[in-house]
């Protein structure tokens, strides 16, 4: 006897599948598409810097020296050095969204582990896994980024180091509530009572359910972490010179603001732009895929 | 009897969705009617605009529903909805535990609702809470009044909730599946509490109800709604002992009594609001579909004592259908 | 498959009892022993339908947790074909897994929302083995169409599905095990009267042409009435009635089954006098019958003896001392018949 045979009990006609309507996200969300194609130009420029940029990042024009924009040659102005605005806020899109993609790569994946972890264990292992949470939580990300600097040493990498660590502690507990609150589900019972190993019970019922909502953080942390790594650079301690950082810019065009008010004024809009254009990136996609906003949609 | 309450051609839509489609029903004064129906029907939808609960950037509603002594309830302005809303109109909700404020004690969300809708002193408020509290069958009432929501259980709650809705002693009461979320036998308690309420203040109740045997029992009128149409109304007795609408026929005949030995289900669901016939709505389900059902809305009439929408009823020889 | 009317499950003596901890004051914590199963004693044959009905408290959702492993009684054994269940659902794939499947109440809810129904129905037939890697999307289709949804279902996800589909996925992923029993808490309920309808109708065929066992949880005695030939009735830990549905629903011989009875809708009926009073904390039970404080027909012998399950009918069981058919199953049979005739053959 197997469930195969038997008559096919009155067939019940049902309507057809109803299809959640991504396609119509862009339509719908027009702040959201602007957001996306203003982020996507900050990668492409990134991408490509060295061939839309008309000058080498670091080249000192010493007859053009803090020009003002819409200068013959320099669009955006040059800096204190001469060097052109321009060119270095599309080498410096490099470096923010580099840094900002690898401080949160680096929080994510040990949000992920600790969280997993901590979630999973419960008891004494929890409770020690998030007590280190909580102090890494207790601090400001930024003050805990100079730390983490002042012992590293400055650079790039360094900076990426510092950020991604400082971002473990929120990324750790959104992901243990996040596991908390999955593995309560009756789902991941009745795949118990099937048998199945609780390894895979974990990497197949629980792992996914706490990716998603992960990766939404993610797209919401990113401008965090660039904002952070900026931050660095404009107390000095991040990225050294002459690295076209837009952090470093904005400090170094500080002291001329009055007179040269671009030299800080076009990093910090570069900066300000990138940053709400990543925040209503993050925001859409959140509000379009995380399951508890869409309840009682249709 | 006269209606307290007429509802003449509701029309409710949600953006381009018609929820409600020209229902109309009146109330008798001192009767009981329930709107039957599945879900997705607008049975609540009914309850939730009459109570003036719906702004006008949710819903636009077209049509009047006439209250006595207090004209077109569609037309009222916030304020004067704030007077009527427990003192002429009163709601008991499904979920009693979630309409009740969780912060506040059961004796001071009663006190403040008689205090707002009768004007008592704190003490008058205070003693005729512990009164209506006993009269809805709580036992050891003053004590409870410093009971929080949670901790009471179900059936009290609702009996707690039964008690703020009559307090206004309101002209109509709604009670939404009242009782769905209870137990039978606790069904059976809270059933008679709101009808001998009721009765006792000479008061209208319109029911929300899925459940036929239970409107049956407790109803003097139903209305059986399907996706935001009224197929059939009348008498309770005279409308689900004989059937004339095709959709009434099968939702009773899906209705499980002990003994039960068939279900004859109508196949497949309610369409959805962007698919729905143009004429009547049960058109795609209906064994008894004529062609002209999906493109030609049947007007509701009276046949044998209650009122049809069907071109094709069922229990009606078919010389006499045409 | 082993021979007709052999007992797939068997409780004996079971208890359960849950201890809980509650904050007396600031510093003071009492515990508190909370007694949700009480001496159970059911058999559950191969190929019969049983309901199990109760109102919420009554412990019917423990019972199925003990079926089901995932609560160890108390006291007492829970048997699965012999064996203790806790340790028949030991091994990875352990037959017991296979043999008894589960829709709960909340089928979305035990459905992966990030898995295609495709994939959920077909992870069980993977971990069985069942059948090779490329058969399976032949299977899952035949598991949908036997359950009376459409092929285009498989590709969706339970986010896009309705209530009534959503029911009909977590059957089809529970049969996709080929199991022998059907365990299902609730199925039917919170559903629309037609998807309902719908649903029972596939259930009494699916038990029907596959040969289930069916153990169904349910408040509605209608449904039981439908779908279950044998029926126990649970009040506060305790089976108080069991026998076959329609004889107990139709003269039931306990107080409490003849109030549940009167209780449920019925057409142009009055509304039933409804029993007094709530279901009473099970912590501290005084002593004596269960339902003696809620009980129509109490009397003062009901207050000092607490009545065992006992003989009232041939076929019929019911836990009172003044029962409403039949003869008393009270302290006269109580000693013959608890140890050796295991009352309450299903």
């Amino acid at each position: 006897m197997t469930l195969l045979d038997g008559a096919t009990p009155a067939p019940a006609t049902v309507p057809p599948v109803r299809r959640r309507r991504r396609l119509t996200m862009f339509v719908r969300r027009p702040f959201f598409t602007l957001a996306l194609l203003v982020a996507a130009g900050f990668v492409v420029s990134a991408a490509f810097a060295p061939v839309f940029a008309p000058w080498d990042p670091t080249y000192q024009d010493i007859g053009a020296m803090m020009a003002p924009p819409a200068t013959a040659g320099h669009l955006l102005g040059t800096d204190s050095y001469g060097q052109d605005i321009l060119s270095r806020i599309l080498f410096g899109a490099r470096y923010a969204l580099g840094i900002g993609l690898g401080a949160v790569a680096i929080g994510a994946l040990g949000g992920l582990v600790l969280g997993m972890a901590a979630g999973l264990a419960g008891g004494r292992t929890e409770w020690v896994l998030m007590r280190i949470v909580d102090s890494i939580l207790a601090l400001p990300s930024l003050i805990l980024a100079v730390a983490f600097i002042a012992i590293l040493g400055q650079g790039v990498d360094k900076v990426i180091y510092a950020v991604g660590v400082a971002l473990i502690g929120p990324f750790a507990r959104t992901v243990r509530a996040d596991v908390m609150q999955v593995r309560a589900q009756l789902f991941v019972e009745a795949a118990g009572l099937m048998g199945l190993a609780w390894l895979t019970v974990v990497w197949r019922h629980i792992l996914p359910n706490v990716v998603y909502p992960l990766a939404v953080q993610v797209t919401i942390r990113i401008s965090e972490a660039i904002l952070v790594s900026s931050s660095l650079s404009f107390l000095g301690i991040g990225v050294t010179p002459p690295t076209p950082d837009w952090g470093l810019m904005i400090s170094e065009g500080r002291a001329f603001v009055s007179f040269a008010p671009w030299m800080a004024g076009m990093p910090g809009a570069a900066l300000a732009i990138l940053l709400i254009a990543l925040s209503i990136v993050g925001d859409g996609i959140r509000e379009e895929f995380d399951p508890k906003m869409q309840r009682g949609g249709s | 009897m006269t209606a307290l309450l007429s509802v003449q051609n509701l029309t409710l839509h949600r953006g381009s969705r018609r929820i409600l489609d020209d229902v109309s029903f009146d109330v008798p004064k001192g009767g009981t009617l329930a709107l039957v129906g599945e879900s997705g029907a607008g049975k609540s939808t009914i309850a939730v605009a009459l109570m003036g609960l719906l702004t006008r950037a949710e819903a636009s509603v077209e049509g009047k529903a006439i209250l006595e002594d207090t004209g077109d309830l569609f037309t009222l302005r916030p304020r004067a909805w704030t007077r009527i809303r427990g003192r002429r109109l009163a709601m008991i909700f499904q979920d009693a535990g979630a309409a009740l404020d969780p912060c506040y004690t059961v004796g001071g969300q009663i006190v403040s609702t008689l205090r707002r809708n009768l004007g008592l002193s704190r003490k008058a408020a205070r003693a005729r809470a512990v009164e209506l509290l006993e009269s809805v069958g709580i036992p050891d009432a003053a004590a409870r009044l410093g009971a929080y929501p949670h901790e009471l259980s179900g059936g009290m709650q609702q009996r707690v909730m039964i008690a703020i809705a009559l307090s206004g002693n309101p002209a109509l009461l709604f009670a939404d599946e009242p009782t769905s979320a209870l137990d039978v036998t606790i069904q059976a308690q809270i059933m008679r509490l709101i009808l001998d309420e009721v009765r006792a203040h000479g008061s209208s109740c319109i029911f929300v109800l899925h459940d036929l045997a239970l409107a049956s029992q407790s109803c003097d009128e139903v209305v059986v709604l399907y996706a935001g149409q009224v197929m059939e109304a009348g008498d309770a007795k005279t409308l689900l002992s004989d059937p004339r609408h095709p959709y009434t026929a099968l939702l009773k005949s899906c209705v499980l009594e002990i003994g039960t030995a068939e279900l004859t289900p109508p196949e497949g669901s309610v369409p959805s609001y962007d698919a729905m016939p143009a004429g009547c709505r049960f058109a795609t389900r209906c064994p008894n579909a004529l062609p002209r059902c999906a493109g030609e809305k049947p007007p509701l009439v009276p046949r044998d004592g209650r009122n049809v929408a069907c071109w094709n009823p069922v229990g009606v020889p078919k010389a006499e259908a045409a | 498959m082993s021979e007709e009317g052999a007992p797939i499950f068997e409780l004996l003596d079971v208890e359960k009892i849950f201890t809980i901890t509650r904050a007396t004051g600031p510093l003071k914590r009492e515990t508190l022993r909370l007694p949700a199963l009480d001496g159970v004693r059911l058999r559950i044959k191969q190929n019969t339908s049983l309901a199990l009905v109760g109102e919420s408290g009554s412990g019917k959702s423990t019972l199925v947790r003990i079926l089901l492993g995932l609560n160890e009684p108390s006291n007492g054994q829970a048997l699965f074909r012999g064996r203790p269940i806790v340790e028949a659902r030991k091994g990875l794939r352990a037959p017991f897994h296979r043999d008894v499947a589960m829709i709960y109440q909340d089928a979305r809810g035990s459905l992966n929302p990030r898995m295609s129904v495709e994939a959920l129905i077909a992870e069980p037939i993977r971990h069985f083995r069942l059948c090779a890697e490329k058969e399976i999307p032949a299977r899952v289709a035949a598991l949908l169409a036997r359950v009376g949804l459409p092929a285009d279902v498989a590709k969706a996800y339970p986010a896009g599905l309705s209530g009534g589909q959503v029911r009909r996925v977590a059957i089809a992923r529970a049969l996709a095990s080929e199991p022998s029993v059907l365990v299902a808490d609730e199925a039917v309920s919170g559903l629309d009267v037609s998807t309902q309808a719908q649903l029972l109708n596939l259930l009494a065929d699916l038990k029907r042409t596959m040969g289930l066992t069916l153990v169904f949880i349910t408040h509605d005695l209608g449904v039981a009435s439908y779908l279950c030939q044998e029926i126990a009735v649970l009040y506060l830990g305790r089976i108080v009635e069991t026998g076959p549905t329609n004889d107990v629903l139709n003269a039931p011989a306990h107080p409490y089954s003849a109030a549940l009875r009167r209780a449920a809708p019925a057409f142009f009926e009055p509304i039933a006098e409804p029993l007094p009073g709530e279901i009473p904390s099970p912590v501290n039970l005084p002593p004596g019958c269960r339902f003696a404080g809620r009980c129509p027909r109490r009397q003062d012998d009901c207050l000092a003896l607490d009545p065992p399950l006992g003989r009232v009918l041939p076929g019929r069981h019911a836990a009172c001392i003044h029962p409403l058919t039949g003869s008393p199953g009270g302290p006269a049979e109580r000693g013959d018949a608890a140890p050796s005739n295991p009352d309450a053959v299903l």
